[in-house]
């Protein structure tokens, strides 16, 4: 690693043997800095998609293969095939293969595809419960080291959990916190082991460890050293599992397909390992990039060998899986992975980190065909190279897969090589985790308020019993009195709940591998998240705005709510541009923030929130009651930030201010919003819609809105929205001319509009 | 955030308030022409060029049959807006609207009702860098007040709704001579005009009718293109909502191949002619 010519800023590294040759020096050869590797030598690309490659034969065969296995896993109640014998580790598994003769990158989570591995230090009674529901039976060997020798996460917090965290857990409170499951939000750098290789890796860690030898040695630093040790031993490990495989990541990749196999078996590493609800990928685009060019300079590579490369890796990313039982499936539905990849974005200094790599990573769900994972995101702002914007919106259009995020609201707060962990949340790449802590339902804590905390389902007392609301209407002074102290109570068991949680995850389910490829201090953030709060919003308005009479049962709860007066169509409604509303769903944000804040947490990591739900806007609306917004006991929040299904009146744009009024500021976990549209309402032809959807992205983006899902509807979409309306809730169906308004339409109706678009479009 | 400008004279629009209900606290300002309007919709992508923010006027002279806005035919229906509290409901979306030539479209009902008031709110809309569209049946004369509308619009869309004279009063309860003569005035005043034809079987679907339709476009200057609009039914709801009776319970939509024969017998005519994709 000597030979570098010193002294010049931009030094070139010319060493024959050496893997990087032709490398541009700089602070990434003497310390572990991927940005900076990538500053110096990625080259951005502002032209068109003209270059792109389609897929080749040996693709195209290879991913038959592929779609055969999974529709027999489909067939099969959607698990193929489960290793009950084996504990899943690093180096677990003897190596798999699709087709050994085609697969130009290696390497499966276990000895077969799609079969899945048994992970049971999340816990024991779960792992045996994920192999039951498929019909399987978890080894008795396994069941009894777990249960007798091995303590589980999911065991050691049971033990802490007080019996009110229990009770609010049961009512829907706070649910679906990964207490049984493992955490996720955890990106390990995994470009770093194709940079530098394993050797180099285990140096610098060992030299971390070196630095933890202090005078006085305590908890943190105890913790530490244990830690790093861990880490150093889970390096060892990937080496063998690359090993036999028949590479040696011990050392530096040499090119391309090299720096993609070295990635991708660190990734694969951190998979056998852990299960974490979301194993998101990085920002390894622009990365690879380099390599790429490096190759095609020197004539190794032609592109459609540099696309073959990626539709291989991708398509390996999307055979990635995980044992879940039922109940997890509720919560995250369709066997989601979230192999996050963040694409394009600025760079601080101003050019963009598009490269042609952006646009082949786009480019597989042409030649693999749409899917979700991995799941492709576009970090998002104006000043992209117009190509490469309209390049995106042309694949939103024809796939409806890839979702896009503000990179000018977040790169103040990140920097320019953050990569996105799950769907909306950011953190900077090997220098930031995130203490996963799903959300907690604000709905439910209004109703909570209004009872005095005595669950209005269960009629248990639940929260802390404090004088509920008395006589007949709401007073939106008094409310909020009760709700601001309420919230202050469930911030304070949210958090410490969360505590629980993440010091035992640390303790028996400690994330080895992909923590290796961090720093040796990491940034950490107690991410919280609420659900419910267009739900939350637009019952404070009501009650603000309108006369809200409660009804009581037998026993005094209040049940349900009546509007006098004015119907709920002349309440102001969250998702109408209206700052009526809007300033309460602001204040919501940036209230519950501050109250998490002032709460003691965990290895002292900052506490973010998210307004983001997943799927879980179901199961929290089947666990609330009805809301003085209208809503019935049992109906579906909507998901994320969006507006309740129907309640948004004046289109698209109105529906998006309302969005990026909340402040990121106080939502840094992030904030979700899905949009759905059928194609022909983008525009008349495929021109005007391709710009018709960047205009509404840059506005957007400029507004300071931070997330967007964009969901073009196919048939296949249509169908399912016409079955599910609510999961559509923003679905923009436009004729011209014609002021569609689906509020005053009954479920019918919607159902029968939607049809005879369906009908009429196709 | 960024990328928020405010023309010239409409500052005092920015001092206005931004919750168009608090309309009547907007301050002092100058006197502005009220409306009445049905609904606003923010992101209009089939009524003209890029991303437009559509307002639907109350009130309606036609009866057409098929009409899919039903509830806009009363002229008391709706809500009453000032001009200036409108149009600054609008600039919130300019930063959306500006790009791909995007803007406002006044549409309903029939705008041509409320001439000044629009010719106000268009002359407003300019000054916020927006283009401005108007969506008519053209049935009113060229009065006055619908030259100085004319003067401020960047775009005419006109529904031509049947080519024979008798079968247009069976459909809409009016002659259609005004509204040709209309065509003939935008024309003349080389405004870009977009003539619209409902293709509603069995109604307008005849090889004359079309043919009758291609002549006239074709004896227009300044025809950017035909737009062929398929029929459909989604409005019928809205009839029920008032009382009244739908009477083309029986009308299915086009067929794709009606649509395509269409076409076809408008080609002759040298007049570009759009539809909706039909798969």
């Amino acid at each position: 690693m000597s030979d570098a010519i010193a002294n010049t800023q931009e030094t070139v590294w010319n060493s024959e043997d050496s893997p990087w040759i032709g490398f541009r020096s700089g602070r990434w050869v003497d310390h572990i800095d991927v940005r900076d590797f990538i500053q110096r030598n990625y080259t951005p690309y502002c032209g068109d998609a003209g270059f792109l490659a389609p897929a080749t034969d040996r693709t195209t065969a290879l991913w038959e293969h592929v779609r055969e296995l999974i529709a027999r896993e489909n067939e099969a109640g959607g698990t193929l095939d489960v290793d009950t014998e084996t504990v899943s580790t690093i180096t677990s598994h003897a190596p798999g293969y699709i087709d050994r003769d085609r697969e130009l990158v290696v390497g499966l989570q276990t000895d077969a595809p799609l079969r899945r591995a048994v992970m049971p230090k999340g816990g024991i009674r779960v792992a045996r419960k994920a192999c039951e529901a498929y019909g399987y039976t978890l080894a008795p060997s396994i069941a009894e080291i777990f249960t007798r020798y091995r303590k589980t996460h999911n065991d050691g917090v049971f033990d802490a959990y007080t019996p009110e965290m229990r009770a609010a857990r049961s009512a829907g409170i706070i649910t679906g916190l990964p207490d049984s499951y493992g955490r996720g939000r955890i990106i390990g750098d995994y470009r770093r082991v194709a940079l530098y290789g394993v050797e180099r890796l285990i140096e610098d860690k060992e030299s971390q460890k070196s630095s933890v030898e202090i005078g006085s040695l305590e908890e943190g630093s105890i913790r530490l050293r244990e830690e790093l040790s861990e880490q150093i031993a889970a390096l060892a490990e990937l080496a063998e599992l690359a090993r036999s495989y028949g590479s040696d990541v011990t050392r530096p990749a040499r090119n391309a397909r090299e720096a993609i196999q070295w990635l991708y078996f660190a990734y694969l590493a951190a998979v056998k390992e852990q299960d974490g609800a979301a194993m998101s990928l990085g920002r390894v685009a622009t990365f690879l990039d380099v390599y790429i060019e490096r190759d095609m300079a020197n004539g190794s590579l032609t592109e459609a060998a540099a696309q073959e490369l990626l539709d291989h890796f991708v398509m390996k990313l999307r055979l990635v899986r995980f044992l879940r039982t039922p109940e997890y499936n509720e919560l995250f539905s369709g066997d989601p992975t979230w192999v996050t990849e963040a694409l394009g974005g600025m760079g601080t200094d101003g050019r963009p980190l598009v490269t042609r790599t952006s646009y082949r990573m786009l480019h597989t769900l042409y030649n693999l065909g749409s899917a979700p994972e991995p799941n492709l995101t576009v970090l998002w702002s104006s000043a992209l190279p117009a190509p490469f914007k309209r390049y995106a919106a042309q694949v939103s259009i024809d796939t409806s897969s890839i979702q896009y995020e503000n990179d000018d609201l977040m790169r103040p707060y990140w920097g320019d090589d953050y990569g996105i962990a799950c769907c909306v949340s950011a953190m900077r790449l090997g220098k930031q985790m995130q203490f996963f802590g799903a959300r907690c339902n604000l709905a439910k804590a209004l109703l909570y308020a209004i009872n005095g905390g005595r669950d209005e389902l269960n009629g248990i007392q639940v929260g802390p019993r404090f004088e509920p609301i008395a006589g007949e209407y709401l007073d939106y002074g008094e409310v909020m009195e009760k709700f601001d102290f309420f919230l202050d109570w469930i911030a304070n068991l949210y958090i410490n709940a969360l505590n629980v949680i993440h010091y035992m995850h640390d303790r028996y389910c400690y994330e080895r591998l992909q923590m290796a490829l961090h720093d040796r201090d990491v940034y950490r953030t107690m991410a919280c998240g609420i659900a419910g709060l267009s739900v939350c919003a637009d019952s404070l308005s009501a009650i603000k705005h309108g006369r809200v009479r409660m009804v009581r049962d037998e026993a005094d709860t209040v049940v349900d709510f009546v509007f006098e007066e004015s119907g709920r169509d002349e309440i102001a409604m969250f998702g109408n541009n209206d700052d009526a509303v809007d300033t309460i769903a602001v204040d919501l944000v940036e209230r519950f923030m501050t109250k998490l804040r002032k709460n003691r947490t965990y290895r002292n990591s900052d506490p973010t929130l998210s307004v983001l739900t997943i799927t879980s806007n179901v199961v929290y609306g089947k666990k609330t009651g009805n809301t003085p917004d209208g809503r019935k006991a049992g109906e579906p929040f909507a998901p994320g930030a969006n507006p309740m299904h129907g309640r948004d009146k004046h289109g698209a744009l109105a529906s998006l201010s309302s969005v990026a009024k909340l402040p990121y500021e106080f939502a840094q976990d992030g904030i979700s919003y899905t949009f759905s549209i059928e194609p022909a309402s983008l525009g008349p032809d495929p021109g005007s819609r391709v710009a018709n959807l960047v205009s509404l992205l840059d506005g957007y983006t400029d507004e300071g809105g931070h997330h967007i899902n964009v969901n073009v509807l196919d048939r296949d979409l249509l169908r399912d929205a016409m079955e599910h309306p609510e999961r559509y809730p923003q679905l923009t169906i436009r004729v011209s001319g014609y002021a569609v308004n689906f509020v005053k339409l009954t479920r019918e109706q919607q159902l029968d509009v939607i049809n005879r678009t369906f009908h009429t479009r196709m | 955030m960024g990328g928020r400008t405010i023309g010239g004279g409409i500052a005092g629009v920015a001092g206005a308030a931004r919750d168009p209900r608090a309309a009547g606290d907007a301050g002092p300002g100058a006197a502005s022409t009220t409306v009445r309007i049905h609904s606003v919709t923010t992101f209009g992508t089939v009524d003209g060029p890029g991303i437009r923010y559509v307002v639907f006027f109350q009130g309606c002279p036609l009866r057409c049959r098929y009409c899919h806005n039903r509830d806009m035919w009363g002229r008391r229906g709706g809500r009453e807006w000032r001009v200036l509290d409108l149009a600054a409901d609008i600039e919130r979306y300019a930063p959306y609207l500006r790009p791909a030539g995007g803007g406002v479209t006044a549409g309903g009902g029939e705008p041509l009702l409320q001439a000044a008031g629009i010719t106000e709110l268009f002359s407003l809309a300019h000054r916020l860098g927006l283009t401005t569209a108007l969506d008519t049946s053209g049935h009113s004369t060229v009065s006055p007040p619908v030259e100085s509308l004319l003067d401020e619009c960047d775009l005419v869309l006109l529904d031509i709704k049947q080519m024979d004279d008798a079968r247009h009063r069976e459909l809409t309860g009016v002659s259609n001579r005004l509204t040709l003569e209309f065509a003939r005035g935008v024309a003349r005043r080389r405004i870009p005009l977009r003539l619209r034809y409902v293709v509603l079987p069995g109604y307008t679907t005849d090889p004359a009718d079309i043919a009758a339709f291609g002549e006239f476009a074709a004896s227009l200057s300044g025809v950017e293109q035909i737009e062929l609009l398929p029929y459909h039914a989604m409005g019928r709801y809205k009839w029920e909502a008032v009382g009244a009776r739908y009477a083309l319970h029986d009308v299915d939509p086009p067929t794709a191949e009606e649509m395509h024969r269409i076409r076809e017998q408008l080609a002759p005519f040298s007049v570009p002619v759009r539809m909706p994709e039909v798969r």
